[in-house]
């Protein structure tokens, strides 16, 4: 789950996890690591970054994890870390910040990850068409584009099967033969 | 020494024995289980490792033993690494750094759909 802060991330993993979601704290470096006492330690060095994690399992054997963590900039060692061996990522956006999501489209677009965006309805007054929103964030058609509501377990489950179909399809043609 | 007790607080620093490089690298979402032998020997075991131990008596993500013993990821890495080191803990293969492949991801997008 990527996004801006505020955005849905803490409450869609808890909507579908089947534990309480866990927090946990990754370190800015290695180097970092079980520093308490920051004297004469660069201030860099010490930057933790909270992570939500929940989990659910899909069928006998097999688990799903969920990542949600902060769409910085500055955060993207974690990203790095969290899309290694990943289905996707689920980018939430919320219309009234629609800037906050761009980071997040960016990094996936780069990589080449396969992503969705979902659009976490706030205020459903003012829900722009999603066409609108594909052309604001620049995604290109193949992007799969959703409303959600992020404290919905039906609505996560939902991005969760759309998510993985867009993996699924893409592998297909990755496939050699 | 009680591992639940003050004793418990110690500095993270500490509890790696000194070293800050986990000795391999270990995906967020491997999982994690206690060796019989570990099992066996969980009465002599101390602080972090025993809770470890004791958690992944059935498997557990690296993750989610970070987040239950209350440490840094880094940290719980260099534990889990150190009790596999001594047969105490089995890592599980995870999926493969370039992602699900096929089959995987037809049996997930199954599981979802029922789930
Ligand atoms: N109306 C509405 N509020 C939501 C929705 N999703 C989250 N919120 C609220 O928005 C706030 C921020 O959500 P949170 O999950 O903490 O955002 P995060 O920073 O991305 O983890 C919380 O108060 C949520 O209850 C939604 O779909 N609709
Ligand atoms: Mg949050």
């Amino acid at each position: 789950m990527a996004g801006g802060f505020g955005v849905g991330k803490t409450t869609a993993v808890g909507s579908i996890s089947e534990i309480d979601p866990l927090r946990t704290e990754a370190a800015m470096t290695s180097a970092s690591v079980g520093v308490d006492d920051t004297s004469g330690v660069d201030a860099k060095t010490t930057t933790t970054v909270a992570m939500d994690f929940g989990r659910l399992t899909v069928a006998d054997g097999l688990v799903l994890y969920l990542f949600g963590t902060p769409g910085q900039d500055r955060f993207w060692f974690m990203w790095d870390e969290l899309t290694r061996g990943a289905v996707g990522a689920l980018v939430l956006i919320d219309t009234r910040r629609l800037a906050d999501g761009f980071p997040a489209v960016d990094y996936f677009e780069q990589r080449d990850l396969p992503f969705l965006v979902g659009v976490n309805v706030f205020d459903p007054n003012h829900t722009p068409p999603l066409e609108e929103v594909r052309t604001a964030l620049a995604l290109s058609d193949d992007v799969p584009l959703m409303l959600c509501d992020a404290r919905n377990r039906e609505s996560v489950r939902m991005l969760l099967i759309e998510l993985t179909s867009h993996a699924l399809k893409r592998a297909k043609a990755a496939r050699p033969g | 020494m009680n591992p639940e007790g003050p004793d418990r607080l110690v500095r993270p620093y500490l509890i790696t024995g000194g070293r800050t490089q986990p000795s391999d690298e270990l995906p967020l979402e491997t999982l994690i289980e206690a060796t019989p032998h570990a099992l066996d020997l969980v009465g002599t075991l101390r602080f972090e490792p025993r809770r470890v131990v004791e958690l992944c008596r059935s498997p557990l993500s690296l993750a989610e033993v970070a987040a239950r013993i209350s440490v840094p990821l880094g940290v719980a890495r260099v534990i889990v690494a150190d009790l596999a080191a001594e047969d105490l803990l089995k890592i599980h293969r995870t999926v493969p750094a370039h992602g699900p492949d096929v089959p995987l991801l037809e049996r997930l997008l199954d599981g979802l759909s029922s789930c």
